[in-house]
């Protein structure tokens, strides 16, 4: 054991290089990132799509206050986290769900996942895929259901009987015919993203276009995203259940959470590991797990839990993957390793 | 040994479920409704107070080595009693309960007392042990159950108190249990640890 209490932490004397970088900058550049494909929900599915995600937001906001109040601890929503939080919770919903269910996942969300457990980088899942995972398993009816976007909008008020729901292209590739689907949506609309599906992550580009914005603002770094989508892509397009590959692939990659979840999801700094190779093999796990649970899982999407169960891997992937340190040959690392 | 010492024991500082983390299996799995609560801690009550007695009778006779086999003895004897019981008087319990009351032979929480109190103390401090104890549980359970009969089910006891299309469901689910039990384990542990917290601040 080190002896923590008589460690000294040397600093060498100043002057400092200090960097501007702040949980609040980071978080800021998230939401920068993300507001494409918030702008393309709302054209996609309507001006509830923004009011939803107002909601969460705000919700995620007055949970946080809230608790942080009760607990008497410093507030801490003035670092933006919670209002990531609440927009990719809104992101992975259906654009029809009623507002009390969000503000249910929020509590979830903020609450039992991120706040018991300590607050901002000390959560062990996702909040906002928790937050959806209690949803999905509480009500099971909302959360699978999917607006038509070229079928009208869901109002922003009101009942929302008159919606016309239908099947995600992920669904029809799970049990319908995949003919039919090239049919309905080609390529590039699942590209763009006139598809059904929840709120933000229909849009590839919008979210690639976000997604290289975090990338070239080293907010995030390239290794997760990347191996995770090319390990969808390569499985896809080795393995494709009807079509030709490269079809069944782009399909495969373009429907469904992969681009969100691997851009915004499986690249939080407090549930992903530290090191690049770490990153790598985060990737390629969450990779593995959403083509599994696609493939032979009930559900037609396995985005969020592939990256929940590789969420509860990250100290193991973080323990494996240290680097060495600097003056430490390789055979010392191998005794170091057995102790 | 007094009564209120040992209540408070039982109740709060060393509550079977929230403290000594006793006899979860039964804890996660029967937590759905207030009914099946009532009926699992009072059964579990009746067994402990009654092999608590027992073993304490016993106990100066009962070879060292084989002590653990006779506390099993006496357990399942009790439980047979009170899984027949309930078959013959509340066959609706009994049914929703399930292999639950069985199980409550190898429930923790009465061989953890067997060992570690009625073992050693005499029958009338074992008698209120187990009690004390078995109220602990149900308290508990009742809790429990309420949160997720409320919040999971939107019934209470069978009445439906919230509108159908209101409750979490997943809180009736096995995940909502561990959560349930997490954030009151968490509570318990963080109001047993205030009065110390008071008591350095003030030195």
């Amino acid at each position: 054991m080190t002896d923590y209490k008589n460690l000294k932490l040397i600093a060498t004397s100043n002057p400092h290089i200090r960097g501007s970088e702040t949980t609040r900058s980071i978080m800021l550049d998230v939401i920068i990132a993300m507001l494409p494909a918030l702008a393309f929900a709302i054209f996609n599915f309507g001006l509830r799509a923004l009011t939803l995600t107002a909601v969460s937001v705000v919700g995620c906001l007055f949970w946080e206050w809230l608790y942080r109040k009760l607990m008497k601890k410093p507030q801490s929503i003035g670092d933006l986290s919670c209002v990531v939080t609440g927009m990719l919770l809104a992101f992975v919903c259906p654009v029809h769900m009623p507002y009390w269910m969000i503000l249910i996942g929020d509590f979830f969300a903020i609450i039992v996942v991120k706040q018991l457990f300590g607050g901002i980088g000390k959560n062990f899942l996702n909040p906002a895929l928790a937050g959806r995972a209690v949803l999905l398993a509480s009500y099971a009816g909302t959360m699978t259901s999917w607006v038509d976007p070229a079928a009208g909008k869901a109002p922003i008020i009101g009942s929302m009987a008159d919606v016309v729901t239908t099947a995600t292209p992920l669904a029809v590739m799970k049990t319908g015919d995949f003919s039919a689907l090239t049919g309905t949506y080609g390529v590039s609309n699942m590209f763009i993203g006139q598809i059904p599906g929840s709120l933000g992550e229909v849009s590839a580009l919008a979210l690639l276009i976000g997604g290289a914005y975090l990338i070239w603002r080293k907010v995030i770094n390239w290794q997760t995203p990347v191996s995770y989508i090319a390990t969808v892509a390569v499985l896809t397009f080795l393995f494709p259940k009807q079509g030709s590959g490269l079809e069944w692939m782009l399909y495969s990659i373009f429907g469904g959470g992969l681009f969100l979840g691997a851009f915004f999801m499986a690249t939080d700094y407090a549930t992903s590991p530290v090191t690049k190779k770490g990153q790598l093999i985060f990737g390629i796990g969450c990779g593995l797990f959403t083509v599994l649970i696609r493939y032979f899982g009930s559900y037609n999407e396995g985005v969020c839990y592939s990256i929940m169960v590789m969420n509860l891997l990250v100290a193991l992937i973080d323990k494996y993957t240290k680097p060495t340190r600097f003056g430490v040959v390789k055979s010392d690392k191998k005794e170091a390793a057995a102790k | 040994m007094n009564f209120g010492k040992q209540l408070k024991e039982g109740l709060i500082t060393n509550n079977p479920v929230l403290v000594q983390v006793l006899g979860m299996c039964s804890t996660m799995a029967i937590t759905t409704s207030i009914m099946n609560g009532l009926g699992m801690g009072v059964s579990v009550l009746i067994i402990l107070t009654a092999s608590n007695v027992v073993i304490s009778a016993i106990r100066k006779i009962v070879p060292d080595k084989i002590r653990i086999a006779m506390f099993i003895v006496v357990i399942a004897g009790f439980v047979t009693c009170v899984d027949l019981l309930l078959q013959a008087f509340v066959p609706a319990i009994a049914e929703s309960l399930g292999v639950f009351i069985p199980l409550i032979v190898v429930n923790c929480i009465i061989l953890g007392r067997a060992e570690s109190f009625s073992y050693k103390n005499g029958i009338a401090a074992s008698f209120v042990d187990g009690i004390c104890q078995g109220i602990g549980y149900t308290l508990v359970l009742l809790a429990m159950c309420f949160i997720r009969e409320l919040l999971g089910a939107g019934t209470l006891a069978g009445f439906r108190i919230i509108p159908e299309q209101f409750p979490i469901g997943v809180l009736t689910l096995p995940v909502g249990g561990f959560l349930v039990l997490g954030c009151l384990i968490a509570a318990m542990q963080w109001a047993l640890s205030r009065p110390k917290q008071n008591k350095e601040e003030s030195k």
